[in-house]
Formats: structure tokens, C-alpha cells, sequence
């Protein structure tokens, strides 16, 4: 595998520590007027979802990772493993596990397309699209007039996951949700 | 940029010229570009080459400082002296470094370190609005911040602490790059709430130009000090060395260490050690991050946003 030295670092790029792939979030040079130089990079650990810092003299290489994003729909799940299927034609299928899939079961839907990462060929994380439309499950009945402003209650999805929405949402509804903060949008 | 920050940062120099001119400090400009470079083995100069026309194709670096020159000046008899003008350090780029950057340095021929460090304040409260100062020995802010004595902790110890800190493979890193990486991750951001302090008495090891005495613990100390203001590095300040054969060691020191670090070697300015040989009058130095003064006067977050034109707009 390449390596990168620190005057590559950038923001994105995929690199190994400590036997995991991470990613560089943040990258800051460091350089009293009278002394050494240091590069501090923030990083998410691919694996984990954790973020870290760590500080790397000038000049020092990192290994790079093979990691590699994927857009693909997903199909179905065996109950172990919830299954995908590559978007450029080739119809190439992966399986993830529920380490991989972690939060995003909370969004799945059947053709939906997620990014799959994949390293060294299997996948390590499923992100799913910014913003889903999913129907409601199972809520209390919705209050007749009450269609702007008031309170909130919970509502449940097909996928379990449990959302605040307003009074004035009905089950069977569809709902639009902001999967990266898990908040109700608007009826879609 | 804006236009508020261009007329800042036109009314702060005329605000230290008028500081210096009012002070008896007479300005002078000096090469850019020359034959001699840095050899600090921790600053890395762009190099070029004059060549065509009748003159034989020369070696040429872009100053990192104009101290070189000054101290020649000095040596001369020039008396007390300032500069304003650009510099020129490699691979520094980041929100408090760009490779092109504006130095304001001045000499005060017979003076101590303590009276130039009162000069220097008497400047930032011009310039900046008055504020109090406050001062801690090296030892002090290290002892304090990130609770160890600088001088006698183990090599061992320090890179432990380095490794808690920053997760740095610490193994390749000597004292005083443990002390560095120390400095920038645990004391500068301690001194981001301080507003105003002066840092001196720093190891005998960094020393680079400075005269080296011992502190009152019997460490062998540089007579040296910066001023950070809210943990942004600003200036840096020495009694300066002015022996001939101490100046020569130390040039011959510094490229001993850029061949160890696998950097080309500098070819040092034999002109100021004959200037030094000559007789530099006592006298003390400092140099100013202009552009990280105008951040401040602006309440800028990064030199991007007071330089013209910063690399990253090239």
C-alpha cells in the first residue's frame, strides 16, 4: 500500500492507525517560530465511528487505507447479514453486519441507496442519505385543528426507530426525517 | 479582504513608523535576497538561482529574517535601527503562517533585554490599546501548564507526557523537540486566557542568536524572551551573541544538524562573522509577526484574512 507524508495530509484521505482505517476530518500545521514543526490531524476511525487526535512530527508517513465509498440500493436482510447491491450496473452484492450497518438500521428502506465503505473489499460502514422519507408505524391519533404549532409526541417507523413529530401526524403517514441529526423534517 | 482591514493594517504601520521615527530609531531596508541563508536547522528557506546576463549563475536564498544584514549595519555604526519588510520561511502555511510573510525587527545598540522588552510593550499598547503584562520564566509556565520542570525531567519522562498529550510516536523526538510539541499542544493553549505574557528565560538549547546565561536554579538559560498575546506567538527577543567564534560554532553547529535531519546545508554569511569579529556593540534585538499583529488589531481568526493576498488565494 502508498504511503502519505505529512505534507499530503488532507482532509478526507484514508489512512491506517493502529490496524484501523480512518479518515482525516481536520489537519493543522504547528510551528513555534524557534522550534519544530508538528502536524496534528483529527481523525474518525472508520471502524469504531470514534474520533481522535493525534500528532505526527513533520515529515513522518502515514500508511494509506484501502477504503473505498460505494453507493449501493439496499435489497434485504437474512436477519445476520442485510444485503446491498452495487449502482454501476454491475448488480455485485455485499452483505453487511450489524457492526457495519450500526446506526443507519434506524433508516433503512428496501431500494433505497446508501454509502457503503468498503475496506479491503468488505464493508465497514453504511451511511445512509441525509434526508429519508419513511411512513409512521404506530403513534397516538392525530388532533383534528391542530395542524401548525403545539406540542410533540413520538412516533414509531417500520424500522423502530422513534421520532418527535407534531400533533397533527397520523399513522400511516409519510414522514421526511434529517437522518444525520434523527429529527423529523416534514410530512413528504 | 476587506476594505476595513486594509486601512487597519495601513494605519498600524504608520503608527510604528511614527513610534520609531519619534524615537530616534532610523529605518532601513535590507536585502531580500542573498547569497547567505538561515542555517537554523528548524527553518527552511526558498532557494534560487541568479543567473544570465554577465554575471556567473550564483546560489541565492530568500531571507527568513533580516537580522543578518542589520547586525552588519549595526556593526557599521549605524546605531539603533527598525525594519519593515517581507520574509521568507518554506512549508509554513497554515491560519498563523503563510511562506510570504511581514517582519518588523529592530536593534537598540547598548541596550539590556529588560529595556527592550519595555519598548516592545510601550509598542503593543500603542498600537494594540494598553493592557498589563504579565511574566513567567520558562521553567514557571512549564511547571504550571503542564506540570513538569523543563530542565530536570527525564528524556523518558517527557516523551511519556508527549505520547499522553498528543498520541505522537515519541521515540525519534529529542528533549527539545518534546519540550516543542509541549509548548504548542499543552502551554500555548493555556496562554490563550492570559492575554498578555512574556515568556523568557528559555533553555540554552533553543538559544539560536541569544547570549546564554544561568537562571537563578543554575540552568543554563537563553537571554531570550517572546510575547504571546491570547496564545498567539507574536514576538521573539534576544540579547544578542556577539562573539565572532561563538557565532561561527553555532553556524557550523546548525548545518552539522541539517545534514543529521537530511536537509541541504546553508551556506552560512561569513560577512557577519567578520562584521561580529569587527565588534557588534552590545545590544539587543526582536522581531514582530506584523501580519499576526494586524490579526489581533482586527480580531482576525487567521493570517488568511489580514494578508492581501495569502497563498491559499494565490
Amino acid at each position: 500500500m502508498a504511503n502519505y507524508a505529512t505534507n499530503e495530509f488532507k482532509g478526507g484521505l484514508k489512512f491506517m492507525l493502529d490496524g484501523d482505517p480512518c479518515s482525516m476530518l481536520d489537519i493543522e500545521h504547528i510551528k513555534p517560530g524557534k522550534g519544530q514543526a508538528f502536524t496534528r490531524v483529527k481523525f474518525r476511525n472508520l471502524s469504531t465511528g470514534r474520533v481522535g487526535e493525534k500528532t505526527f512530527k513533520v515529515g513522518e508517513n502515514v500508511e494509506a487505507a484501502d477504503v473505498m465509498d460505494t453507493d449501493m440500493e439496499y435489497l434485504y436482510t437474512d436477519g445476520e447479514f442485510w444485503h446491498f447491491m452495487k449502482t454501476d450496473g454491475s448488480f455485485e452484492q455485499i452483505g453487511a453486519d450489524a457492526k457495519a450497518l450500526g446506526d443507519t438500521s434506524k433508516w433503512l428502506k428496501e431500494q433505497e441507496v446508501y454509502l457503503v465503505t468498503l475496506y479491503n473489499g468488505a464493508p465497514i460502514s453504511v451511511t445512509a442519505p441525509n434526508f429519508i422519507v419513511l411512513p409512521v408505524a404506530e403513534t397516538d391519533p392525530g388532533l383534528k385543528g391542530d395542524t401548525a404549532q403545539g406540542g410533540s409526541k413520538p412516533a414509531t417507523l417500520p424500522t423502530g426507530a422513534v421520532v418527535r413529530v407534531p400533533l397533527f401526524v397520523n399513522e400511516g403517514d409519510l414522514l421526511k426525517i434529517d437522518t444525520r441529526t434523527g429529527e423529523y423534517v416534514s410530512r413528504a | 479582504m476587506q476594505l476595513a482591514i486594509l486601512k487597519k493594517r495601513a494605519e498600524l504601520l504608520s503608527a510604528t513608523r511614527h513610534f520609531f521615527n519619534s524615537r530616534g530609531v532610523l529605518e532601513v531596508n535590507t536585502p531580500v535576497l542573498a547569497p547567505a541563508g538561515s542555517t537554523d536547522p528548524l527553518l527552511d528557506s526558498f532557494v534560487t538561482q541568479l543567473e544570465g546576463g554577465s554575471t556567473p549563475s550564483q546560489l541565492l536564498y530568500l531571507q527568513t529574517s533580516p537580522e543578518f544584514y542589520m547586525k552588519r549595519l549595526l556593526a557599521e555604526g549605524s546605531g539603533a535601527i527598525y525594519q519593515l519588510g517581507p520574509c521568507f520561511r518554506n512549508g509554513e502555511l497554515s491560519q498563523r503562517h503563510n511562506p510570504e510573510f511581514l517582519m518588523l525587527e529592530w536593534y537598540r545598540p547598548d541596550w539590556k533585554l529588560s529595556e527592550l522588552e519595555a519598548e516592545c510593550c510601550a509598542l503593543f499598547d500603542e498600537l494594540l490599546g494598553v493592557a498589563s503584562y504579565q511574566r513567567r520564566t520558562y521553567r514557571e509556565a512549564f511547571i504550571e501548564f503542564v506540570g513538569l520542570d523543563p530542565f530536570k525531567t527525564s528524556l523518558a519522562e517527557l516523551r511519556r507526557t508527549c505520547v499522553a498529550v498528543s498520541g505522537i510516536d515519541a521515540e525519534q523526538l529529542d528533549r527539545d523537540g518534546c519540550l516543542d510539541l509541549l509548548l504548542s499542544h499543552k502551554l500555548e493553549p493555556a496562554l490563550k486566557n492570559l492575554g498578555r505574557v512574556i515568556l523568557y528565560e528559555f533553555p540554552a538549547s533553543q538559544a539560536a542568536l541569544a547570549q546564554i546565561h544561568q537562571d537563578a536554579y543554575g540552568n543554563p538559560v537563553a537571554s531570550r524572551f517572546e510575547l504571546y498575546i491570547n496564545g498567539l506567538e507574536l514576538a521573539n527577543a534576544y540579547q544578542e551573541l556577539t562573539s565572532a567564534s561563538e557565532q561561527a560554532t553555532r553556524f557550523e553547529a546548525d548545518n552539522a544538524q541539517r545534514h543529521a535531519l537530511g536537509k541541504p546545508q546553508v551556506t552560512a554569511d561569513a560577512k557577519l562573522v567578520a562584521a561580529l569579529e569587527k565588534g557588534l556593540p552590545d545590544c539587543s534585538g526582536i522581531a514582530v509577526g506584523f501580519d499576526r499583529l494586524v490579526m489581533l488589531a482586527c480580531d482576525a481568526a487567521s493570517l488568511d484574512e489580514v494578508q492581501t493576498f495569502s497563498a491559499y488565494r494565490w
